[in-house]
């Protein structure tokens, strides 16, 4: 049953991917951008990481996504002109991605994966609760900087959209 | 076929992959900015797989810093945009070219 939510959730993951990648409106764009997000929740369900499967479904689908439809419809983007792609931008595209493949094709034929795949611990240690204690203990250092990292990103967009005095 | 670990890195690598066909083939900076989320989100489920099958909390901890860094990074790349778009009146990176020559 698992395996059947797995595949069904992966195909709208990607499919969902694509049409990011291949719409021209940007607004539905950013439509395709929540099908992928929630289908990286759903992804996370099955993984058993119902935490972050709620902060994805918060942040991303929630947050970045009308931040974005929300920039979209303030600058009043059109549809994408067509540009001249220049044949060389064409080749190293075409070669970007077949690496990739290749590199998706070795990891996922790789020894030490087929090896850790087959023994899948019981996810005791998920809880919420050893969560919290893992981001308070081990990494309370980083849990700070990141609370400095928000402080500093927010000032700086304060900064960058004052309008700026023209004389 | 019954779902392990390489089918979740399978997925997390074709959608990187798709992600960065998306950045080198788009032109509209916002869609670029759409992309790189997907690619973040790529590695944020290869980390939770793997965290997943190492049976620790230690890549869901990574995945959590992921997650505050992407969205202060989209707050200040949007800024960025639109601070852009009020000088060049544009978005699209062909017509960008301040510092080409």
């Amino acid at each position: 049953m698992t395996d059947l939510f797995f595949y069904i959730f992966a195909t709208l993951s990607l499919g969902a991917a694509f049409g990011v990648v291949f719409s021209r409106n940007p607004v539905n764009a950013a439509m395709y951008l929540i099908l992928t997000f929630l289908g990286m929740a759903s992804l996370f369900v099955t993984l058993e990481a119902y935490f972050l499967a709620v902060i994805q479904v918060l942040v991303y689908a929630g947050a970045v996504v009308v931040l974005f439809l929300f920039i979209i419809m303030l600058l009043d983007v059109k549809d994408e002109t067509q540009h001249r792609v220049k044949p060389l931008t064409w080749v190293a595209s075409v070669i970007g991605f077949a690496l990739l493949i290749v590199g998706i094709v070795s990891i996922s034929s790789s020894d030490n994966i087929k090896a850790t795949a087959s023994t899948l611990p019981d996810a005791a240690g998920a809880s919420l609760k050893n969560f919290g204690y893992e981001l308070f203990t081990t990494y309370q250092l980083p849990m700070q900087v990141t609370g400095f990292l928000l402080l500093i990103a927010m000032i700086g967009v304060i900064v960058l959209s004052k309008k700026v005095k023209t004389d | 076929m019954t779902v392990g670990l390489e089918q979740y890195i399978a997925v997390s690598a074709a959608l990187f992959a798709i992600g960065f066909f998306g950045v080198l083939r788009r032109k509209n900076t916002l869609v670029i900015y759409m992309c790189l989320e997907l690619m973040l989100n790529a590695s944020n489920l290869a980390l939770v797989a793997f965290s997943r099958y190492h049976g620790g909390m230690s890549g869901s901890v990574f995945v959590f810093f992921t997650i505050t860094v992407a969205a202060a990074e989209v707050a200040v790349g949007l800024a960025i945009i639109v601070a852009l778009f009020r000088k060049r009146q544009t978005v699209q990176v062909p017509d960008l070219n301040a510092l080409k020559n």
